[in-house]
């Protein structure tokens, strides 16, 4: 059986004039279906790093990244885009939602770029709302809402699409812990419930306690990964 | 269903702006503006120039004496006149394609009636004239063949010098001394207004020929004519006519062939040429206002794309990780580019309208505005919209993700 999520040697350097940084250092790992990992380390790790590369978002300088089988680092933008709009749902530290927009708009953007009919769009969106705790907000303005309301909307816009992954880089970073709690209680239902694979980085064991497998990056390297009871409770 | 989402976008991203967005489509707003109302004037001063050829009849042909070509050595002064009367007989006996012709022949009088005085031009002709011209009587009849044969003392003439001499005096019948010499109002003649080189027609007295050739403007030679008006049947045998009164009037006057005419034969269209290269230099001045103002316009358009493009760099990055194409993001930047050129589009075509009815209203430029007119100041808006907005719009879609999202 294929992974998921599957990288072969994945090495990322940045050059910046003479000086070039290894940010990734030939990752090899597997994630497979369903599963609910978290990613750790230091800052500067690599992990965001990382994580831009499983959400397609940028490119690693050598190395193989299969995405169910299929090698994405010889893809065109044009694919690229594609898998980002149906298969993956990537959600910010910063929420990263269209200002002066309402709640439903901005849930409803992938489903514009997947031209899906204004009404089913609308249907989806609502039902997406109502996953991650929104209903009733959906005509506020992104930014008259609290952190954890423009999170749980950013979280309903990446699973809007029906993804078989939602990749998170530090979503609770912006918040606080109670509600940095209901954010990973709302992950743990679509890992559960939905049956998405979910991978979210973070710095807090206290956060990454929720998830069944941690990985712990160091200087661009896996130092680290292993299976974890998670949490029961919020 | 894209097109009207992308639509929505750019017209918030205009009312986020609106101040901005007005100053960069003033260029396009004069543009338009300009081009409007330099199609109108032109498609109105053609308009006039060929309702004014039809109304004089486009088978109309002059022959005036003096040779086509100048220089050369030609008999007497170049002022002196060729044409006689007989020779007009002579050209509407035997050109078989001419209908009417009638021979002119004038000068600068005055006009007495009472304690009134006028100064005008008076013209000596035959009622072909009225007839050519297709020119009307508003009160009394035309000259007829025995007055013009025995020089009476009879004339017709046009509204403002009634206007001037009578009042309110009806002045049919009425005796008038021009060049002090009484003459009987037979007619007046119907209002016809401003000649395509702008002289005032109405301004005229009109006398039988042999009255002003022995009466009023004594010649030299007999019978002598400033010009011949003659009708052909029919305006497409022009060319013909031309032609045969040329033989003619080359054997009545001997010129041998390859010598200088002492006459030439001019139609009208050539005339009117000269009126309308008057209205084709102010288009032209009008169409450069309108290129400049259009390029300019273009480049503000491109230049606020471009510092929108960079402001929104973010939201780029954000549509892109959601799943945007390049295509996507590239048609909802042009249509915000043609979107902005457009609106400036329409307030420069209300501009445009008005400053044609104001210009209309103010001078005697004829102005005629066509839907036509209008298509292409839309088409010419859009295209600066689509020509000026692709660069950014192009550089806006080929943004990396990542580094579009990372954009502070
Ligand atoms: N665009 C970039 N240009 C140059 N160097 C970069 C760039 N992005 C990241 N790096 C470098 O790559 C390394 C890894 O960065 P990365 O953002 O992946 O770390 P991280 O583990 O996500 O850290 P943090 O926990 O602070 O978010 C760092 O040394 C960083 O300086
Ligand atoms: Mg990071």
């Amino acid at each position: 059986m294929t992974a998921l999520i599957d990288t072969r040697n994945l090495t990322k350097i940045y050059r910046l004039g003479d000086i070039s940084v290894k940010a990734l250092d030939n990752v090899t790992l597997s994630i497979g279906a369903a599963e609910f990992t978290a990613i750790m380390g230091h800052s500067g790790s690599g992990k965001s790093t990382f994580m831009n590369i499983l959400g397609c978002l940028d490119r690693p300088t050598s190395g193989q990244y299969l995405l169910e089988g299929e090698d994405v680092s010889n893809l065109s933008v044009k694919q690229l885009a594609t898998i980002r709009n149906r298969r993956i749902g990537f959600v910010f530290q910063g929420y990263n939602l269209l200002r002066r927009t309402s709640a439903l708009e901005n849930v409803e953007l992938p489903l514009i770029y997947s031209h899906v009919p204004a009404k089913e769009r609308r249907m989806k969106s609502l039902e997406a709302l109502e996953i991650v705790g929104l209903s009733g907000h959906e005509h506020h303005q992104s930014n008259q809402l609290s952190g954890g309301q423009q999170q749980r909307v950013a979280i309903a816009r990446a699973l809007v699409n029906s993804p078989s992954i939602i990749l998170a880089d530090e979503p609770t970073g912006n918040l606080d812990t109670r509600t940095s709690f209901e954010i990973m209680g709302v992950f743990r239902r679509l890992n559960s419930d939905h049956g998405i694979t979910v991978i979210i980085v973070t710095h807090e064991p206290d956060i990454a306690a929720f998830t069944r497998r941690h990985i712990v990056f160091r200087d661009g390297q896996v130092i680290e990964d292993r299976a974890n009871e998670p949490r029961i409770g919020s | 269903m894209f097109i009207s989402t992308s639509l929505r976008i750019a017209l918030n991203a205009l009312k986020a702006n609106k101040m901005r967005s007005l100053l960069t489509m003033l260029g396009i707003i004069i543009g338009v503006a300009a081009v409007v109302i330099m199609v109108a004037i032109g498609s109105g001063a053609s308009a006039k120039i060929t309702a004014q050829i039809e109304s004089v009849g486009s088978n109309l042909l002059i022959v005036v004496p003096g040779a086509t070509t100048a220089g050369g050595v030609r008999m007497g002064s170049g002022t002196v006149s060729t044409l006689t009367l007989a020779d007009a007989e002579a050209i509407v006996q035997n050109c078989p394609s001419v209908a009417r012709v009638a021979p002119v022949w004038g000068g600068v009088a005055q006009a007495v009636y009472g304690n009134q005085n006028w100064s005008t031009g008076v013209t000596g002709t035959t009622s072909s004239m009225f007839a050519i011209r297709d020119w009307t009587l508003t009160a009394g009849r035309f000259f007829t063949v025995q007055e013009t044969k025995a020089a009476a003392k009879v004339a017709l003439l046009g509204q403002t010098v009634v206007n001037n001499l009578f009042g309110a005096t009806d002045p049919i019948g009425e005796i008038v001394r021009i060049k002090k010499m009484p003459m009987q109002v037979i007619g007046v003649l119907a209002v016809k207004g401003q000649s395509p080189r702008g002289d005032d027609q109405d301004d005229a007295i009109y006398v039988p020929i042999t009255t002003a050739q022995k009466r009023l403007f004594g010649t030299h030679l007999p019978g002598l004519v400033r010009v011949i008006m003659v009708q052909a049947k029919d305006m497409n045998v022009m060319a013909k006519t031309e032609k045969e009164i040329t033989d003619l009037l080359d054997q009545r006057h001997r010129i041998v062939k390859g010598a200088d005419r002492d006459f030439s034969v001019r139609n009208l269209s050539e005339i009117l040429a000269a009126a309308q290269a008057a209205y084709k230099t102010m288009s032209l001045l009008l169409g450069s206002i309108a290129l400049v103002s259009l390029i300019v316009g273009g480049i503000g358009i491109m230049n606020i794309m471009l510092v929108s493009v960079t402001e929104r760099t973010r939201e780029i990055g954000i549509r892109m990780a959601v799943g945007a194409q390049e295509s996507d993001i590239l048609t909802q930047f042009l249509i915000e580019s043609l979107v902005l050129s457009l609106v400036g589009g329409v307030i420069g075509v209300i501009l445009g309208l008005t400053g044609a009815e104001i210009m209309a209203a103010m001078s005697d430029w004829p102005v005629l505005i066509s839907w036509q007119a209008l298509l292409l100041a839309f088409a010419f808006s859009a295209m600066v919209g689509i020509f000026f907005g692709f660069y950014p719009a192009r550089k806006a879609a080929h943004l990396n993700p990542i580094d579009a999202l990372r954009y502070e």
